[in-house]
């Protein structure tokens, strides 16, 4: 850190805001102590200094003050920077507090940070640790594609990366216009345009390797308008199946899990119960059924039945 | 912490500092330092930093003036920085998507609350808010059997519960009475943490897997030194005493790597995969391997490869005679 550097660029934004018109970089430079003399020193530092301050949200304008002007000059619009007036009622600064701690430790938790500290800086009393009611929700993102896949789809950017589809052996290249980022049952997905296949696909961001890259400046990505990315990862997750009704044998006291969606229960003799439960063809029923063993025992349908000792078999080898 | 801290972190920081105080007219050094969450010293640093800022041009003269004599920030004249900065993109997502995601939270009683905040963050945050609408996060809000609402009353009532709880590693429904502590939304998933009486430790348990709830007439009184587990490094923190498992996994049964936390796992041939997890109880890998068939299969402890294979035999056996 450099204190000097930061006198510097906390001299250059009071002074673009006390400004109505635009300061060439000359005039900047008179009136901001801690510029270097030298030109091409002066020029370089000032760039990065006005990068350092779009960087942070600074609204750094570039204009002419006559048209006959020759050079442009810069000025920060005092409403463009300031945060609008906002007054909290206590229970919303509460629940503030509470929506801060969502993000702790995860990718967003320095932005949740920033954001209360300005909120605090408009006058804001949030109730500091404090915890409330005992409900306390919290957000991972543990996954490593989720940051620049959130950059992606902020900055409106193209990105590339190998994924793993479920049962492949081998990664494959994709190139996505990401619309959005979706957190459902715990797991990170991104929802987009596939480019090469040029239709809307969603990719869970635990199965991509390696690293996320920029295929394209920022702004080229258009999200359709009515593009639902939280809709299109329920899709992706749930397509419609047949349901199917098993029939099976249960020991007695077994399959306490299966039981609670069974549709009949009855006892049989005094080893075995009879329950009848729905399940869904195509899905994780016949793995379910198989990881009771000898407790529970599916008669019928017989392709489930198959199914099941398929697994059982597989389990011996 | 100030070593990390970049030049364009602290004036962030400096461009709050100025309205934090002007807001408050007077406010004192450690209640600022607090909020801030820097040391006295630093902020210190910081004030006169503020104060000591010049202009040249066209005449020379410094836009803030401020004092804090006797432990009192008192800012007389803070020019154009006034107000605090816009919300950043970033910041307005990262408070407004979990804002959203607390809406649904099921048991979440301050629902007329957040609504307000949120409309109120939109509308202050302008066009930041825009890209908050693209990141989104799912609560189950079906899966908490109802129960939320009665752990609430429980602890707002600092009362003791008895849960009929379903362990399916074991499938068992087990009885236990439980403190509860509170309710934790993680992975998607909300969760009770409480002191259980049974194990005399912290444990969670997760909602749909409660088959029946009661608040007891009984006060909550768990050890004084009963803590939280922390959660924000993961909810499961495998110990060394735990058994080490190895499993091998076919391209299928690679979910397997994704679902449980794994101490280790290797790439093989034709997205196979070797990996290694450590769980006290390997009653659930047992079961684990017997849905997973041929897409999985335990190289270690040799005891509990024995035990697949015999609880798979017995299956299968069962199914000659049925």
């Amino acid at each position: 850190m450099s204190k000097r550097k930061t006198e510097r660029l906390l001299g250059l934004v009071v002074c673009l805001l006390s400004t109505r018109r635009y300061l060439t970089a000359e005039q900047i430079r008179e009136a901001v102590p801690g510029y270097p003399e030298g030109e091409d020193q002066f020029k370089r530092m000032f760039e990065r200094d006005k990068e350092d301050l779009r960087d942070l949200g600074v609204p750094l304008e570039t204009g002419f003050n006559h048209p006959f002007d020759d050079e442009a000059g810069y000025r920060i619009h005092q409403q463009a920077y300031e945060l609008p007036e906002l007054r909290l009622e206590a229970d919303e600064a509460a629940v503030l507090g509470l929506a801060a701690r969502v993000w702790r430790r995860a990718e967003l938790a320095g932005a949740a940070a920033g954001a209360l500290l300005k909120l605090r800086a408009a006058g804001v009393n949030d109730p500091q640790d404090q915890p409330q009611h005992g409900i306390e929700p919290r957000l991972g993102t543990p996954e490593p594609a989720f940051g620049p896949l959130w950059e992606a789809v902020r900055d409106r950017r193209p990105v590339t990366f190998a994924y793993l589809a479920a049962g492949r052996s081998e990664p494959q290249r994709r190139e996505l216009e990401p619309w959005g980022v979706v957190n459902r049952k715990g797991r990170w997905y991104v929802a987009g345009w596939d480019r090469a296949r040029q239709a809307t696909r969603v990719f869970r961001l635990s199965r991509i390797e390696g690293s996320v890259k920029f295929s394209g400046p920022p702004g080229t990505v258009t999200v359709p308008p009515g593009a639902d990315v939280r809709e299109l990862v329920r899709d992706w997750d749930s397509t419609p199946v047949r349901e199917q009704i098993a029939t099976l044998r249960v020991r007695h006291g077994a399959g306490v899990g299966l039981r609670r969606h069974a549709l009949s229960d009855n006892p049989v003799d005094d080893e075995w119960d009879e329950v009848t439960t729905t399940y869904s063809e195509g899905g994780w029923f016949p793995d379910y059924a198989a990881s009771f063993g000898s407790d529970v025992i599916v008669l019928d349908p017989p392709d489930l039945r198959e199914a099941v000792i398929k697994r059982l078999k597989g389990a011996l080898a | 912490m100030s070593a990390l801290v970049t030049s364009t972190e602290r004036l962030q920081r400096l461009l709050a500092l100025v309205p934090y105080v002007v807001s408050r007219q007077s406010v004192g050094l450690a209640e600022t330092a607090a909020a801030f969450g820097v040391s006295q010293r630093e902020l210190v640093d910081d004030l006169n930093l503020l104060w000591c800022v010049e202009l040249r041009a066209p005449d020379p003269y410094c836009p803030i003036d401020l004092s804090y004599e006797g432990g009192e920030i008192v800012v007389s004249q803070a020019e154009s920085i006034a107000r605090p900065l816009r919300l950043a993109v970033d910041e307005a997502a990262a408070l407004l998507v979990a804002l959203r995601m607390l809406a649904e939270v099921p048991g979440q009683q301050d629902r007329s609350a957040l609504g307000r905040l949120i409309a109120k963050l939109e509308a202050a945050a302008g066009e930041a808010a825009s890209v908050s609408a693209q990141v989104a996060v799912q609560v189950d809000s079906n899966n908490d059997g109802g129960y939320t609402d009665q752990i609430r009353d429980a602890l707002d009532r600092g009362r003791r519960v008895h849960l009929t709880y379903y362990v399916p590693g074991r499938d068992e429904a087990t009885e236990r009475d439980v403190d509860p502590m509170r309710v934790l939304v993680a992975d998607g998933r909300p969760y009770l943490e409480g002191w259980c009486l049974r194990a005399e430790g912290m444990r969670l348990f997760r909602l749909d897997r409660v088959l029946a709830l009661k608040v007891l007439d009984v006060p909550s009184s768990p050890p004084p030194d009963a803590q939280p587990v922390d959660v924000d490094t993961g909810l499961f923190h495998p110990s060394s005493d735990d058994i080490q498992v190895e499993l091998e996994l076919s391209a299928e049964g690679r979910w397997v790597a994704e679902y449980y936390l794994c101490e280790s796992i290797t790439d093989l041939t034709d997205g196979r995969l070797r990996v290694v997890l450590r769980t006290p109880d390997t009653g659930w890998v047992r079961r684990l391997a017997l849905r997973l068939g041929e897409d999985g299969r335990v190289l270690a402890p040799s005891s509990l490869v024995d035990e697949i294979r015999e609880a798979a035999m017995a299956a299968l056996a069962q199914y000659a005679v049925l």
